[in-house]
């Protein structure tokens, strides 16, 4: 390729946000200063495949300068361009694709306020105009609606960053305009977050399986972990040999947590049997659907218990690397996890030689930068290889041509976590929990209009009533959204429905990723419904046409109708199932497919508009 | 593409379309079995000398078993298959894609969708008049080429055309995203000032006219253009030893665009600026 470099200079700052990623420049051709002729520069012969293949650090690169700065300069990106030898059409196009990064000047702090389903219902409005009034211009704070930020539990929720070395973020949530305020102004001394067993209200119940370790162990400490019945299930791992896991792992019965329901056991053999080289594992940490905070739960109170999963998976699959794709908007999740791969590998869980067995293994976490689209599985690859994080056409699957090209399992936080019991109860008295279609325990995310919102984990088979009772559900429930945007609502009258993936089939909804939303009839229907189209909208990667402008039309539709009914609305409703059906039938990718669901349910089960 | 092997003999793949035996060499896609069968399925994203990203879903087809329509164009036809192009469903997704198109884009340009929307009995309007549009003022930054955006489908033809499928500048990419998405150059700036060394392969491939000769843009704009009275002689560059073909549009004794055949086993359509845009000496009587 011929690369054309325009003249922006980067700053000194942006510079060494950069070089603290990779290094100093070596020579003038990758951006090192042309001052002095250094003899680098003159028999430089590295470039062409060796310099292209660190393109996979194009998103780090830019979070670094984001970090640093705030924002992504002219400069800043063709420097990072010359040191990865990015042609910079492809990095613009890269840095404009998330909503963290702005390639325009910003203040150095920024609050995202949650405008998302349980914030909006918390009154996430009347809060982000207070907030704005009070950090107006001057303030040095700039105020961002952001989608969901993943802590519906303590909804309405803010999430302030601030650039600089290190970049300093502060979670207020619940937040107040006075909390939220200080939280951007003083990102250093706001309070602590509440610890993550905060959003488990059944921390400590002796029954629970997935969540048995939150609020018990100490999420920083390996030591504890291990006491707490650590890594024994890579140990019984490394007994049984990959084969025997896999055959554990499908005879557990255990399906995907990430929303689409695909049998783990098929997905690990599918990749560990295909002779091309090296296996990946990624793992799915990306969380944006609105209404998740499962993932983030996990990670945050028992972080080991995920790198030790993703050990075992690796094994299994014959990856000897992982990747875990982590939601940038999780800054303690972020810190936990790398905490916890950190200590594995200082003590010989990870690395070369995992448990001394000469099995090599080692994760590297990739930060998410703004984006829902990169939870879908190929989107994923494509961000981390430092593309434009659009889905790809399937077929080829990933279990064939997935992360740079090779064979790849991808799973959720969730799913792997599951592997572990698993392992250490054996396949059968897994199976045991739950019901024949759908074994083990499962987790609920529940917020909105109960009394204790949070993760809940019960075994398959609960009925929706059983776990809205858990969690203390208000009277006058109108309506629960179940499975998250991309799911479906379900009226007061359908509580018997069961959780389990037949279940909901049965009563045509999904589970989804496991979110359960309740909204009593305070809660306006018609904003709620414009909200989902709206967050669809923006989070469309663009690719292709049914999505991109079908959901523009939707949302535009929705507006129309928003506070009209019956015969008034009935054209409008026709044209939204029109472009519903051809979004569904032809969109790329799951975004587009289910980005009509819960409109239409909205529709036909609580009769929205009638 | 033609369904017709012209290299080593392929195995060939059985399945049905439309109930009828179809026999393809692997490797085929639905759309090559459909137009080597005579059937007609639109297409705008695809193009004859590019890998299809299969963005637009104009070509939808009805594959038996699949949750989803496929797109013709790109899913490769394997044996066994149970194919419908013409039912309801894929009907009702084309005619969905073009009237969503149609009321987001200036598709004047395009050529055959017109008879598209007849055929399918799209109605762009009904989405009212406040429906958003692109509304983009034409990009005319240089003597060359003229980049109205207004037109544009995403088709992402031009970013391939420009990147790693032919000419390996990659001067263009998507920026942004979702409806906001558009094509450009690093930092959103002038052509000039861009990576672009005005191959006008891009040009070469655009479906919709977004990308133009600044000659054919300025005709249009005085009303002087008029496909109806131009020649087109096919002529062999006289710049260089590669020797690439170039297609010379002549109107009223002008040469007023050039383009290059695409079943040119050598050159597949590519030219280099010289080729492209180096006509005026041609013109140059006195
Ligand atoms: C638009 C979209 C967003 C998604 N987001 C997530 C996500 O945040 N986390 C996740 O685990 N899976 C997500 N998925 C599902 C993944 O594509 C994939 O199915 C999953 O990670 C596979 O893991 P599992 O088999 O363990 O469920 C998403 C899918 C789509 C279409
Ligand atoms: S369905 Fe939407 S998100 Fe998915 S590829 Fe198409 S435009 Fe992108
Ligand atoms: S400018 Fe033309 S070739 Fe490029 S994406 Fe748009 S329509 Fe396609
Ligand atoms: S188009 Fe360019 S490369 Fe081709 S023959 Fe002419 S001058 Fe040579
Ligand atoms: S954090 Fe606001 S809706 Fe989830
Ligand atoms: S032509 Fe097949 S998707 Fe565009």
């Amino acid at each position: 390729m011929d690369l054309h470099f325009g003249d922006s200079k980067p700053t000194d700052e942006e510079r060494a946000a950069i070089d603290a990623l990779l290094g100093p420049a070596e020579s003038s051709w990758e951006g090192a200063a042309r001052d002095e002729m250094r003899a680098a520069d003159l028999r430089w012969a590295r470039g062409g495949r060796e310099a292209r293949e660190r393109r996979d650090l194009l998103l780090p690169g830019l979070h670094a300068v984001n970090d640093r700065i705030g924002w992504i300069s002219e400069g800043a990106l063709d420097y990072l361009c010359r040191r990865l030898t990015v042609p910079p059409a492809e990095a613009y196009g890269v840095a404009t694709f998330y909503a963290m990064f702005s390639v325009k000047p910003r203040p150095a702090t920024v609050l995202h306020m949650c405008t998302d389903l349980a914030c909006a219902a918390a009154g996430a409005a009347e809060l982000c105009a207070g907030v704005e009034a009070r950090l107006g211009p001057g303030s040095g704070v700039g105020v961002e609606r952001s989608p969901c930020l993943g802590l519906c539990e303590r909804a309405p929720a803010a999430l302030a960053v601030r650039a600089g070395d290190p970049v300093r973020t502060a979670v207020s949530a619940p937040t107040t305009v006075a909390w939220a305020a200080m939280a951007a102004s003083a990102p250093d001394s706001a309070p602590e977050e509440p610890p993550a067993a905060f959003a488990v209200p059944q921390a400590g119940d002796p029954s629970l399986v997935l969540l048995s370790r939150v609020g018990v162990v100490d999420p920083a400490s390996l030591d504890d972990y291990r006491a707490h019945g650590g890594y024994a299930a890579l140990r019984r791992a490394f007994a049984l040999g990959p084969a025997g896991v896999i055959r554990e792992v499908t005879d557990a019965g255990l399906v995907g947590r990430g929303g689409a329901a695909f049998p783990t056991g098929r997905k690990w053999q599918a990749t560990a049997s295909q002779p091309d080289h090296p296996h990946y594992l990624v793992c799915n940490a990306d969380e944006s659907e609105p209404g998740t905070f499962k993932d983030r739960v996990v990670m945050e109170g028992d972080p080991y218990a995920l790198v030790e999963a993703m050990t075992v998976a690796a094994y299994a699959v014959g990856a000897h690397k992982g990747y875990l794709y982590l939601r940038g908007e999780y800054p303690r999740a972020l810190h936990r996890m790398e905490h916890a791969i950190g200590q594995a590998r200082a003590r010989g869980l990870l690395g070369e030689d995992v448990l001394g067995q000469g099995y090599a293994f080692d994760i590297e976490i990739r930060r998410g930068a703004g984006a829902y689209i990169c939870g879908e599985e190929t989107a994923l690859f494509n961000s981390i290889e430092g593309y434009r994080g659009e889905p790809r056409s399937k077929p080829p699957f990933p279990v064939e041509k997935g992360l740079f090209g090779k064979p790849t399992a991808e799973n959720n936080v969730e799913t792997l976590v599951n592997v572990l019991p698993i392992l250490t109860r054996g396949a059968e008295a897994y199976a045991a929990i739950g019901t024949p279609g759908s074994t083990g325990p499962k987790l609920y995310c529940v917020s909105g209009s109960v009394d204790r919102p949070g993760i809940y984990e019960l075994p398959f088979g609960s009925t929706l009533g059983e776990l809205l009772e858990l969690a203390g559900v208000r009277e006058r429930l109108r309506a629960v959204l179940l499975g998250g945007a991309a799911g479906g609502f379900v009226r007061p009258d359908e509580l018997d429905i069961p959780l389990t993936f037949e279940g909901t089939r049965a009563a045509g909804t999904t589970l989804g990723s496991g979110v359960v939303m309740a909204f009593d009839e305070t809660v306006p229907l018609p904003r709620l419904l414009l909200r989902i189209a709206e967050f669809f909208r923006d989070e469309s990667c663009g690719q292709c046409v049914p999505c991109r402008v079908g959901t523009v039309r939707q949302e535009e539709a929705l507006h129309r109708i928003a506070e009209r009914t019956g015969a008034a609305a009935a054209d409008d409703i026709a044209l939204l199932r029109e472009v519903g059906r051809a979004m569904r039938d032809a969109s790329i990718c799951g975004l587009g497919q289910t980005a009509w669901n819960a409109v239409e349910s909205a529709i036909d089960r609580l009769g929205a508009y009638e | 593409m033609t369904a017709i092997p012209l290299g080593v003999p392929r195995r060939l793949v059985e399945f049905t379309l439309d109930g009828q035996e179809a026999r393809v060499p692997e490797g085929s896609t639905i759309l090559d079995a459909c137009r080597a069968a005579g059937k007609d399925v639109p297409t705008l994203c695809q193009g004859d000398t590019l890998t299809p990203k299969n963005a637009c879903r104009v070509c939808v087809v009805e594959l038996e078993g699949a949750r989803t329509l496929v797109p013709a164009c790109s899913r490769k036809a394997e044996a066994g298959m149970a194919v419908r192009t013409d039912t309801e469903r894929a009907r009702h997704s084309r005619k969905i894609v073009i009237e969503l198109l149609a009321s987001s884009v200036d598709l004047s340009t395009t050529p055959q969708v017109a008879g598209w929307i007849k055929e399918y009995e799209a109605k762009p309007d009904r989405f009212g008049p406040d429906a958003a549009r692109l509304d983009e003022e034409p990009k005319i930054d240089n003597g060359l080429y003229v980049r109205d955006y207004d037109k544009c489908i995403l088709c992402y033809k031009c970013v391939d055309a420009c990147g790693d499928q032919w000419q390996n500048t990659f001067a263009i990419s998507v920026a942004g995203r979702g409806f906001d998405a558009r094509i450009a150059v690093e930092h959103d700036a002038p052509l000039t000032d861009s990576a672009c060394v005005y191959c006008g392969n891009c040009i070469e491939v655009c479906p919709t006219g977004a990308l133009s000769f600044r000659s054919e843009f300025d005709m249009r704009a005085a009303g002087t253009w008029d496909e109806s009275a131009q020649t087109e002689t096919t002529t062999v560059c006289a710049y260089c030893g590669v020797g690439c073909n170039l297609t010379l549009h002549v109107q009223d004794n002008e040469i007023v665009k050039v383009t290059s055949p695409h079943d040119n086993p050598v050159t597949h359509g590519n030219l280099c600026i010289k080729g492209r845009f180096g006509y005026q000496h041609v013109q140059n009587r006195d």
